[in-house]
């Protein structure tokens, strides 16, 4: 019910909006909550397990029962609060977790049985028989679980990230944050103020109390009003501060955009990662409801909810109200709603001392203990010394006290500590490094006192900062006392909720320290205590009383379970914002990309590039056709191909030649200039960690090139090895990856194709293979090293990468002139596995120079990075998997990598495994299927034939063992 | 969280790599033999508390960084350029 | 007492009066046969296996804390068999099966959901991998299923097919992976432990290792000297600290794995789903909240939290593969310290040198599917003094010889690659 002429809503500017299915009419300014309640809509969600019907409890971001779906199509957005969803036109709410509606809600039969379903039920049944989990248990259980549905579709909202820095972060904009984000920014210091709601102000907007002689709403609007006026303050609104992080950082929500109608472009949410060098945490802290019989039905809410929604909303939830508390605080909400003209019925207090009114019934020593009203409060039985009454009322304002909102100070471990004077806890100094605290979030629950605590606390900031200061007038306020009776749960039969977002009530708690789940870990694990979308906002001081109670010792000593991020739920798409579709990883393309596509060729991840896999021919119909004659163009023509995304590192020192020396297993000092030399690059515990071929380019300039997975690693090893190994070596490097663009040009056309290019006459005395050196290509100067990947006679030219795209497209014009053209991952594959080269397929971590063939590469004349781990026992020997070549010898000719080898006529189990499959392909050139492959002692066993056993494929083979060189073994191709 | 490298000054950790115990400076000899070599290379003192580990400013200029750090609470309590330690530790 | 559907009608018409204690708080006694150091997961089941299977009831679990305190009770609760090389294709195929037989063991609803694993691959490479993986797992006599991207689609339709950064090539389908309810097993193994005559000690840290002429005498503890002997050091992220009281270093450091969970959603994931490409892998709890994970924070830590570039990039991942998941909300991310060791592979085995003391560490984050079979094996070692045969592997020397490493990611048997 609204009431006239109350609240901060805009009454002229009237907002329509549905729920369930009808249209309803809120303000400018009315949560989702707010407005229902002004709708008197009591009943708007059903609970996660009993699915009793639930209706706004409190006014914050902890609301643990008014969860609600907005929109609907792939934008649905499940188990938002109504109390933090702002109304705009055109809003659509539904309620959740009911069927078939909101009224008739058919698992409403679990409150029946609520018998059986009490804490931890399920770990003693649905047992037997076994099969019956998956088919039909679990489905049940997941079925009736849950609360509300995502919609099955790609999220179709824009989300967005950030990061700030700033000297101070003052969290939360209620009294205490209002007025440190005054005196720091006063001094000068570069300030953020945040805070999750909408309105700067915290209590002072649902309170009615003065601050400096003004209402405390148009207090806290003067501030911010200075505030926004100062160049070095950022105010964040509806920004609430989910995380603290080592150094300073934390995590922060901004919801951008759910409160309109039209986002103009902007997105929903925004994650903030601020950078703080000191921080003030201001947030205030959550009322507390009480637990007594049937404490869940919709009207009974938290005392400072209602008095929120009668003095900023202009809303009573109620037209007979009654409360019920143990503190003098929660009085002022019966004192506000009289003062508005809404009739309050009783009040009831467990204490005796209790403060007078002469406007309404007051009960002292009075507790609640139980209600009724099927869809709603419609009366509450309390109990005196004189006996049990009964009182009509529509709504029951609860106040058990207040629990600080000291979350954050949690976030690194820290464990706050129990006042026995305000019955809950408070932070301890230095909880987070940086983070001081102020007001009602360390337990001081005065305006005064929070005003005070505020400007205390930013000058503590200030000092550490070494910002001077002014003298900061505090402003009077409210300073009474709050004086609170510790009351968690009224003795009774029935069911006490505490954790009402979970369905756990009291006896599910005791039942769990009866049950020697008597830690507090363990009480929360077996019941869900704190486990439901609040996190235990509401319910865990509460729980963790009653389980004192039950297990006999004391709070403090029964401790407390830990608060960790975030400190309000967080969406998946916020966090991971930019990261949809293609923005997950950089995409790196080489010169020749737009050429390859251009050409038709399906490109292919390669780490971050992209590769062609092959360039279809017209009339070729499978990857398999342009393979074959990409191959053959190779073997008999020339192929051109961009191999840019291979690593290159350029090393230079007069140390050069050692520091290689140290970090492959070869020398590389004695290469001669103008010479190029394969290396192989092994792990300090040695396992080959990559290959490649080095240039030396003169006597102090040497250029590495890496596998393209491990170009990245590779450089970082060698700044390690020389930062940290051999700092003393004259030697440095950088990556020069993405400054050159290099092709191979292969087969025996190659140096016809090349010879046309270039000035210099390329022949075997200018460029022996292995030969490398600088080469002006068409004006151009660039490098030519002999190098082949294919077995062929070939060359890798290189220009700087502003010239890549116009020499690929020369190349590829040139190589078709000589009946040649381009190739792709897939002919660049076959034509090594043809020449028995090996690839990150076989140098797949766990190989050693032992298993490759390649032992004898490892110097005995000098140290290198891996060489000692590579000499222990388990490294070498024929127990270990040697690399073999392998061919079809039955009547399968078919190979697939990923199988595994056995023993002629051996059952093919685990126990029989004997090696397995690494790279295999269709050769042209020998018309068959080739694999490499590791094999037992497999060196000592080429002519043996063995099994190949691929399961999954469903095919076996019988192969050959044999050199992995299947053709031109002695190497005449490649000088020739 | 954040580290100060001491060439850049502070960075987020995302700019950093993360290597290990720095204990990785201090290589054998390779004829040390294989216990000598097992303990550089695989046992770790692995305190609760204070340790100095080793991290890369990958995606800054390229520094390896000696960290002196406390495991239980990530208090860092001094960067140090790995060369300059190498330097110190021969 | 006995668990069953009947026994909680029962107690339902007769107002729950008759539950009991899941396990017995024991306070210690000054000597036991043996001493395990850890109430988590693996300590549990290798007390449990010690008293079921070797007969072994005067033995006492000391648990610094809670029972269950561990990782076994912070973890993103995967049941799988699903490994390639030698040594560990055995073992978890061991464990898989005393997982499919758990609940009727322990008497408890440990919530074994074998919902089915799929890992994606994106390359030809990747896929060659797995294969070769899956060969193996049925090599084994475990199952596996090669899917393509029409496979992976018919199961996991919603997943982000034509926009992500690595398109999807297909999975490996591993039917009989799953789920379970961690804390459950914990209190499953414990409450068997009991039953059967364990002492179970709470709030109870050993301070010191005492050892004589290299003989094991027992513990001291916060509660007292306690002889025994034999003593198993069962402690994951805590094995360094542990061993040093010992005199004993480890090839162990420890490290932040963190892992999320969402609020309660009607249901959306029916699978485990396991993104390579991002370190991601996710599935959905009974209750309904999303559960996930992803790599290493990558530096040495026992705070138990993590920071947010492994937070944000974990989100990341989820985004670029299944973007229907960006309005669930994380309600809770945690960290557990994750004992790696160089080659990513565990240890059971005896502390070479010290008569009656005994290691079951290094799990790294796969520890909690292994919970049966290391109980299993460490307690067939501790009784007998012989490995177990699916766990002889698990050698604490494999390092320094070099003999039996087991890399399955292929990163090097260094630390902090995996």
């Amino acid at each position: 019910m609204r009431i006239a002429g109350k609240g901060l809503v805009d009454r002229q500017a009237p907002v329509s909006f549905r729920f369930d299915g009808h249209t309803y009419q809120g303000f400018a300014g009315d949560t989702l909550a707010s407005a229902l309640l002004a709708n008197d809509i009591r009943v708007v969600a059903r609970s996660f397990k009993y699915h009793r019907p639930r209706g706004v409890m409190g006014a914050g971001s902890e609301e643990a029962n008014a969860l609600v779906t907005i929109g609907s199509g792939a934008a649905q957005d499940p188990n938002v609060r109504a109390t933090v969803q702002e109304i705009y036109e055109g809003l659509e709410a539904r309620p959740q977790n009911c069927w078939p509606s909101l009224t008739v809600d058919l698992l409403s039969v679990n409150d029946l049985a609520a018998p059986f379903l009490g804490a931890g039920f399920y770990y003693k049944t649905f047992m037997w028989p076994r099969a019956f989990w998956e088919k039909l248990y679990e489905p049940v259980i997941r079925r009736s679980a849950g609360l509300g549905a995502l919609s099955h579709q790609h999220n179709p909202d824009a989300y967005e990230k950030a990061f700030a820095f700033c000297d101070l972060l003052v969290i939360g904009g209620g009294p205490a944050g209002l007025i440190a984000a005054l005196t720091a920014a006063r001094a000068g210091a570069d300030v953020i103020l945040a805070d999750e709601d909408s309105l700067f102000g915290g209590r002072l907007n649902g309170d009615v109390e003065t601050v400096g002689g003004m209402p405390g709403a148009e207090w806290a609007q003067s501030i911010v009003d200075e505030l926004e006026a100062m160049p070095n303050v950022r105010l964040m609104r509806r920004t609430t501060v989910t995380g603290a992080y080592d150094q300073g950082t934390y995590g922060a929500l901004e919801r951008v955009a759910h409160h309109l109608a039209d986002r103009g472009g902007q997105p929903l949410e925004c994650f903030w990662r601020i950078v703080a060098r000191r921080a003030i945490l201001c947030a205030g802290a959550i009322e507390r409801p009480i637990a007594f019989r049937n404490n869940d039905r919709p009207g009974i809410m938290t005392a400072s909810a209602v008095r929120t929604y009668l003095n900023r909303y202009g809303v009573a939830p109620g037209r007979r109200i009654t409360l019920f508390a143990n503190n003098d605080d929660a009085h002022r909400t019966a004192r506000d709603l009289v003062d508005a003209g809404v009739h309050i019925a009783a009040v009831f207090d467990s204490r005796r001392d209790v403060p007078e009114s002469n406007a309404y019934p007051i009960y002292r020593g009075a507790e609640v203990c139980n209600t009724s009203g099927r869809r709603g409060l419609e009366s509450v039985t309390f109990r005196t010394a004189s006996g049990e009454d009964k009182v009509e009322t529509d709504c029951l304002a609860v106040s058990g006290g207040w629990n600080p909102s000291l979350h954050l100070t949690c976030h690194m471990n820290g464990r706050p500590q129990w006042s026995e004077a305000i019955q809950s806890f408070v932070p301890v100094e230095g909880m987070v490094p940086g983070l001081d605290t102020a007001g009602a979030c360390r337990g001081t629950l005065t305006t005064h006192g929070a005003l005070q605590e505020g400007v205390a606390a930013a000058q503590v900031a200030l000092e550490a900062l070494g910002i001077a200061f002014d003298k900061i007038d505090i402003p009077e306020a409210e300073d009474a006392p709050y004086r609170v009776s510790p009351l968690w749960a009224v003795a009774g039969k029935g069911r006490a909720w505490l954790d009402f977002q979970n369905d756990v009530t009291v006896k599910d708690v005791k039942q769990a320290a009866k049950e020697n789940f008597a830690s507090v870990e363990h009480m929360k694990r077996y019941t869900t205590q704190g486990m439901s979308p609040d996190q235990g906002k509401n319910s865990n001081v509460a729980a963790l009383a009653v389980l004192a109670d039950a297990t006999g010792r004391g709070i403090p000593e029964t401790g407390t379970t830990t608060f960790r991020p975030p400190f309000v739920p967080v969406s998946i798409a916020a966090m991971g914002a930019g990261a949809q579709g293609a923005g997950f990883a950089p995409q790196r393309f080489t010169t020749s990309h737009a050429a390859s596509v251009e050409r038709g060729a399906p490109m292919i991840e390669a780490g971050l590039w992209y590769r062609p896999s092959y360039f279809p021919a017209p009339g070729e119909t499978t990857w398999r056709q342009s393979c074959d004659r990409e191959v053959n163009m190779v073997r008999n023509a020339v192929g051109v191909c961009d191999v840019s995304t291979l690593g290159k590192i350029d090393i230079q020192g007069p140390d050069a030649g050692a520091f290689l020396d140290f970090v492959y297993t070869n020398m590389f000092s004695t290469l001669k200039v103008g010479r190029t030399r394969y290396g192989l690059m092994l792990r300090e515990d040695g396992t080959v960690m990559d290959d490649g071929t080095t240039a030396r380019l003169g006597e102090t300039h040497f250029v590495m090139t890496t596998t393209t997975a491990a170009a990245g690693p590779v450089m970082r090893h060698l700044e390690y090895v020389h930062q940290c190994l051999c700092p003393e070596l004259d030697v440095s490097m950088i990556s020069v990856t993405e400054q050159w663009a290099q092709f191979a040009v292969a087969g025996p056309q190659s140096r016809a194709l090349l010879n046309a290019l270039v000035d210099e006459d390329i022949n075997d005395d200018t460029w022996p293979f292995m030969g490398c050196g600088d080469i002006i290509i068409q004006g151009v100067r660039g490098r030519l090293f002999r190098i082949s990947f294919s077995g062929e006679h070939a060359y890798e030219i290189a220009v700087p990468s502003r010239f890549g795209n116009g020499l690929f497209r020369e190349l590829t014009a040139r190589a078709e002139a000589l009946g040649g053209g381009l190739y792709g991952m897939e002919a660049l594959n076959v034509l090594r596995i043809e020449k028995g080269f090996i690839t990150h397929a076989e140098i797949h971590g766990r190989v050693t120079a032992f298993d490759i063939g390649m032992e004898r590469m490892v110097s005995q004349k000098k140290d290198c990075i891996g060489k000692t781990m590579s000499e222990r026992p388990g490294l070498n020997g024929p127990e270990r998997e040697q690399l073999v070549g392998l061919k079809p010898i039955g009547p399968v000719k078919q190979l697939t990598a990923g199988a595994h080898l056995f023993e002629k006529g051996a059952a093919p189990t685990r126990e029989n495994a004997q090696g397995y499959t690494t790279s295999v392909g269709f050769s042209p050139t020998l018309d068959g299927f080739l694999g490499l492959g590791f094999l037992r002692n497999g060196r000592a066993r080429h002519g043996e034939e063995v099994m190949m056993v691929d399961h999954l494929r469903n095919l076996t083979t019988r192969c050959k063992v044999c050199d992995p060189v299947f053709f031109d073994p002695e190497g005449g191709r490649v000088r020739g | 969280m954040r580290l100060t490298c001491p060439v850049c000054g502070e960075r987020d950790r995302r700019e950093f790599y993360y290597m290990g115990d720095a204990v990785a400076l201090r290589r054998p000899d390779p004829e040390a033999g294989d216990a000598v070599w097992d303990d550089y290379l695989h046992n770790r003192d692995n305190p609760a508390g204070v340790t100095r580990d080793l991290w890369q400013h990958e995606g800054g200029c390229g520094a390896w960084i000696v960290v002196t750090r406390n495991t239980m609470t990530h208090e860092v309590l001094e960067t140090a350029l790995a060369s300059d330690v190498k330097g110190s530790v021969g | 007492m006995r668990f069953s559907g009947w026994k909680v009608i029962k107690e339902g018409l007769t107002g729950n009066r008759g539950w009991s204690a899941h396990w017995r708080d024991a306070q210690p006694k000054p000597e036991y046969d043996m001493v395990i150091i850890g109430g988590g997961g693996h300590g549990l089941s290798t007390a449990y296996y010690l008293a079921k299977n070797h007969g072994m009831t005067n033995i006492a679990v000391l648990e610094k804390g809670y029972l269950g305190g561990g990782n076994v009770g912070r973890n993103t609760t995967i049941v799988r068999a699903n490994y390639f090389l030698q040594g560990n294709s055995e073992f978890y195929s061991h464990s898989l099966k005393l997982w499919e037989g758990l609940e009727e063991d322990l008497n408890y609803n440990v919530m074994h959901s074998q919902r089915g694993l799929i890992n994606l691959f994106h390359s030809d490479g990747q896929r060659d991998a797995f294969a070769r993986r899956g060969n193996m797992m049925v090599n084994q006599g475990d199952d596996a299923i090669l899917l393509d991207r029409d496979g992976v689609r018919k199961h996991l339709p919603y997943l982000d097919f034509e926009q992500t950064r690595f398109p999807i090539y297909g999975g490996l389908y591993h039917p009989r992976g799953g789920t379970a309810r961690h804390d459950a097993v914990a209190w499953g193994y414990a409450r068997g432990a009991s039953d059967r005559g364990v002492d179970l000690v709470q709030n109870c840290e050993v301070t010191g290792i005492d050892i004589e002429n290299g003989v094991v005498k027992g513990v001291q503890t916060t509660r007292g000297a306690i002889r025994a002997k034999k003593v198993g050091i069962i402690v994951a992220g805590r094995s360094g600290q542990v061993a040093a009281m010992a005199g004993r270093r480890l090839p162990i450091e420890s490290h932040i794995l963190q892992a999320f969970v969402t609020e309660g959603l009607k249901p959306v994931i029916d699978h485990v789903i396991s993104f390579g490409m991002g370190h991601f892998y996710i599935s959905q709890s009974d209750k309904g909240g999303l559960v996930f994970g992803g790599d290493l924070d990558f530096y040495a830590s026992y705070a138990q939290r993590g920071n947010l570039p492994m937070k944000e990039h974990v989100m990341e991942a989820g985004m670029t593969l299944m973007p229907m998941i960006g309005k669930a909300k994380v309600l809770r991310s945690w960290g557990g310290i994750m004992d790696m060791t160089p080659d990513g592979s565990p240890i059971i085995d005896k502390m070479e040198g010290i008569d009656g003391l005994y290691i079951d560490c290094g799990w790294n984050y796969g520890g909690f599917k292994a919970v049966p079979a290391s109980g299993w094996c460490m307690a067939h070692l501790m009784a007998t003094d012989r490995p177990h045969e699916v766990a002889a592997k698990y050698r604490l020397d494999r390092f320094r010889t070099g003999i039996g490493i087991m890399d399955e990611e292929g990163t090097g048997s260094q630390h902090n690659l995996h």
